[in-house]
């Protein structure tokens, strides 16, 4: 009887939630007729631009956006992953290095016929190099969204005791504060490379002396020709000459390295500005600052065109929703104001004329730098190869290889990496 | 006949579970047998006609990659400072939980137990207040006895220490269950006999209990050995690999490659040559075990 009596409760219960569910879902479904875009944005973005999101539907009632977080230690696979079962979202951020790989996966919309319809947006609003790393062949393949490069930050007092009342502008002016510091112990070293983890500054230096770093289509890796070989040898130089740390795994934080005059310049990107006021001790907040790259031949000398853009997924089905979502986050006042929530700076060079910028006095450097940023050769293997001229260059500064032998090899490691880009092209004939 | 229509009904019977092995186990597992062989890579995931066989070459690379050497050497320190760690440990909270002296054995037990049936996430936010260089427990401690800020998890050379010691603090409790029912599997016997011989607590351990868990022991040292090898979660979750590859193990290199760079045919090579390294070990293990119990 008893249990006769819990089995009807049990019916009832079940009854009853799933009663109850099923109006929770009819009523989600009521609640949002609207056509709904997907977004993912990745980290700090992902966090802020949900706060921009309410206004743009306010504007656009007939939107809604649903903004997706996704930690950025995870963006690459879950891009990919989401590709591959055929479930990437409407609109999604895409770190602009990462553009080639999903262009030839055929995963994003050419944005170019959106673009000349919309009259309002024109590629000439945003910096001419960040805006090349989106286009591929003749397609569009993003908008633009937040923009990156690489500067050079230094210690003003340090600098100046150097003689050097502003940052060097060529090489040999970079090369003389190196050696002054130095040899007048101004501090250890006169210029931090953080050579066993990064490619930045070789890389740079190569396309500064004019290396096209792949040829042939990028079917072959050009880092034994002349170009890239002169730049590496000024590299070596800053080793062999004791200008640069060569055992760099013992300078672990580069804030308290530069705060103890274990050097006196590095290379960085705008994220270091906020980290600077963090770490610096306060009797030296106001002796560092910002600085184009040294060129071969003046500054400001190319720099890295990085930083992230707004991408569509050609297969969705809110494209026209979608347009509308990017045309409204690349608005000049919507960028300062997402300048204002994450630090990400504008794409839009107009933006950069706000006084909420001008009030930066760290971003002029970097106004100026991303007027002269280049694009890395836009294949989907780039990472990989990046890593080998990371390997190979470190090998020069350790002085275990010579300058040609390293590029030599790095060639042949390129180039096998490149074996099924070749191959592809044949198969394509 | 009768065996026939037994051995078919036996068959039907089975089905469900077979079909499920094959559909869940054999096939995946020859796919990836197959794809190792292959050059599988992001090309061939937009057009699957971009992959090629290519023989070995997945696993000549690999044996040329210092990232796979770096991985391994990073594994087996895990392995062989973790393995032993973790089984000393269980060994060691089973005899006082086996004490007589003690009590509220089941609270003991429970609590020991925990941090196996949490979830690795929670614990690893937790682990990361505790290594934190500034404002961490462990280094408030470590000071007290006047030892200096280490970076656990920024520093190459503390990083994987940090993970052996979250992940023996997360692991023990199972081993020490399992330790706990061969204990109490020891006739008490045995011990009031070696008492009357007068024997002292520490030879009753050596001569006692420590030969009659032989065979719990070398279960657990090969479950332990194939769990450790397969090191993932901590790293993932606490480091990505990182400082400098310090914490790299196999099974994340082999997640890197497979899904975030999208190598799958080297990343299948990649899992075929850690099944291997788990199968040698662990057939050695049984094999001694088996000679051990013939003697």
């Amino acid at each position: 009887m008893s249990s006769n009596v819990a089995r009807r409760t049990c019916l009832v219960a079940a009854a009853a939630l799933g009663t109850v569910l099923s109006a929770v879902l009819l009523a989600g479904c009521n609640a949002h007729p609207k056509p709904e875009v997907v977004f993912w944005a990745f980290g700090v973005e992902g966090e802020q631009v949900a706060k921009l999101v309410p206004e743009f539907e306010r504007r656009n009632p007939g939107i809604r956006v649903r903004v997706q977080m996704i930690p950025w230690n995870a963006a690459h696979e879950k891009l990919l992953t989401a590709y591959a079962s055929n479930s990437l979202p409407d609109l999604f951020q895409l770190g602009n290095t990462w553009i080639p790989e999903f262009h030839m996966l055929g995963a994003l919309e050419d944005l170019y016929p959106m673009l000349h319809a919309s009259g309002s947006l024109h590629d000439s609003d945003f910096f001419g190099g960040i805006w090349d790393t989106n286009v591929i062949d003749t397609a569009l393949c993003g908008i633009p969204w937040y923009v990156d490069t690489k500067v050079l930050f230094y210690r003003k007092d340090l600098l100046a005791a150097a003689g050097f009342p502003r940052a060097p502008a060529t090489w040999d002016e970079w090369f003389e504060v190196c050696r002054r510091i130095v040899r007048q112990r101004i501090a250890e070293y006169g210029v931090f490379f953080s050579v066993n983890n990064e490619w930045v500054p070789q890389v740079l230096m190569g396309i500064q002396k004019g290396s096209p770093l792949l040829k042939d289509q990028n079917m072959y890796g050009d880092f034994s020709g002349p170009e890239f070989r002169s730049a590496m040898r000024t590299f070596r130089e800053f080793f062999v000459q004791g200008l640069a740390p060569v055992r760099t795994g013992q300078i672990v934080n580069i804030y308290q390295g530069i705060a103890q005059k274990s050097f006196a310049m590095f290379i960085s990107g705008p994220w270091s500005i906020s980290e600077f006021r963090k770490r610096m001790p306060p009797d030296l907040q106001d002796q560092w600052m910002t600085a184009p790259l040294p060129g071969p031949e003046g500054a400001p000398g190319l720099s890295l065109a990085g930083g992230s853009s707004l991408v569509m997924c050609s297969s969705s089905q809110r494209k026209e929703e979608a347009w509308k979502l990017v045309k409204y986050l690349a608005e000049p006042e919507v960028q300062i104001g997402f300048y204002g929530l994450s630090g990400d700076l504008p794409s839009r060079v107009g933006a950069w004329k706000s006084p909420v910028l001008a009030r930066n006095q760290y971003a002029g450097a970097i106004l100026e730098q991303l007027q002269h940023v280049v694009a890395t050769p836009k294949i989907p293997e780039w990472e990989q190869i990046a890593q080998k001229v990371r390997a190979l260059t470190e090998l020069i500064t350790m002085e275990k290889m010579t300058v040609d032998e390293a590029t030599t090899e790095l060639d042949r490691a390129v180039d096998l990496i490149l074996e099924k880009r070749r191959w592809m092209a044949r198969h394509a004939e | 006949m009768r065996n026939n229509a037994a051995a078919r009904s036996a068959f039907l019977f089975l089905l469900p579970a077979l079909s499920a092995i094959g559909v869940f186990f054999i096939i995946p597992v020859v796919g990836a047998l197959i794809l190792s062989f292959t050059d599988f890579d992001i090309y061939a995931l937009a057009n699957w006609s971009n992959a090629r066989f290519v023989g070995a070459k997945n696993y000549t690379d690999l044996l040329a990659d210092p990232l796979f050497w770096k991985a391994l050497r990073n594994t087996l320190y895990f392995l062989l400072v973790g393995g032993p760690l973790s089984i000393a440990v269980s060994l060691a909270t089973a005899l006082l939980l086996q004490a007589r002296l003690v009590r509220w054995k089941g609270v003991f037990r429970t609590a020991l137990f925990a941090p196996v049936v949490t979830t690795l996430v929670a614990v690893a936010i937790v682990w990361r207040f505790v290594y934190h260089p500034r404002f961490g427990v462990l280094n408030y401690v470590l000071s007290l006895a006047g030892i200096g800020p280490v970076d656990w998890l920024g520093d190459p050379d503390w990083a994987m220490p940090a993970i052996i010691l979250l992940a023996v603090w997360k692991n023990f409790g199972y081993n020490m269950i399992i330790f706990i029912a061969g204990l109490q599997n020891i006739p008490q016997e045995l011990y009031e006999a070696a008492k009357i011989d007068g024997a002292g607590r520490w030879q009753q351990f050596t001569a006692i209990t420590i030969p009659m868990l032989a065979p719990t022991t070398l279960f657990i040292s090969i479950i332990t050995m194939i769990g450790y090898l397969q090191l993932f979660a901590e790293p993932y979750v606490m480091t990505q690999g990182g400082p400098l590859n310090s914490t790299l193990s196999l099974v994340l290199m082999m997640y890197e490659q497979g899904f975030r760079w999208w190598n799958m045919g080297y990343s299948a090579a990649l899992a075929f040559i850690l099944f291997g390294l788990i199968l040698i070990p662990s057939l050695v293990q049984a094999r001694i075990g088996r000679s051990a119990g013939r003697v």
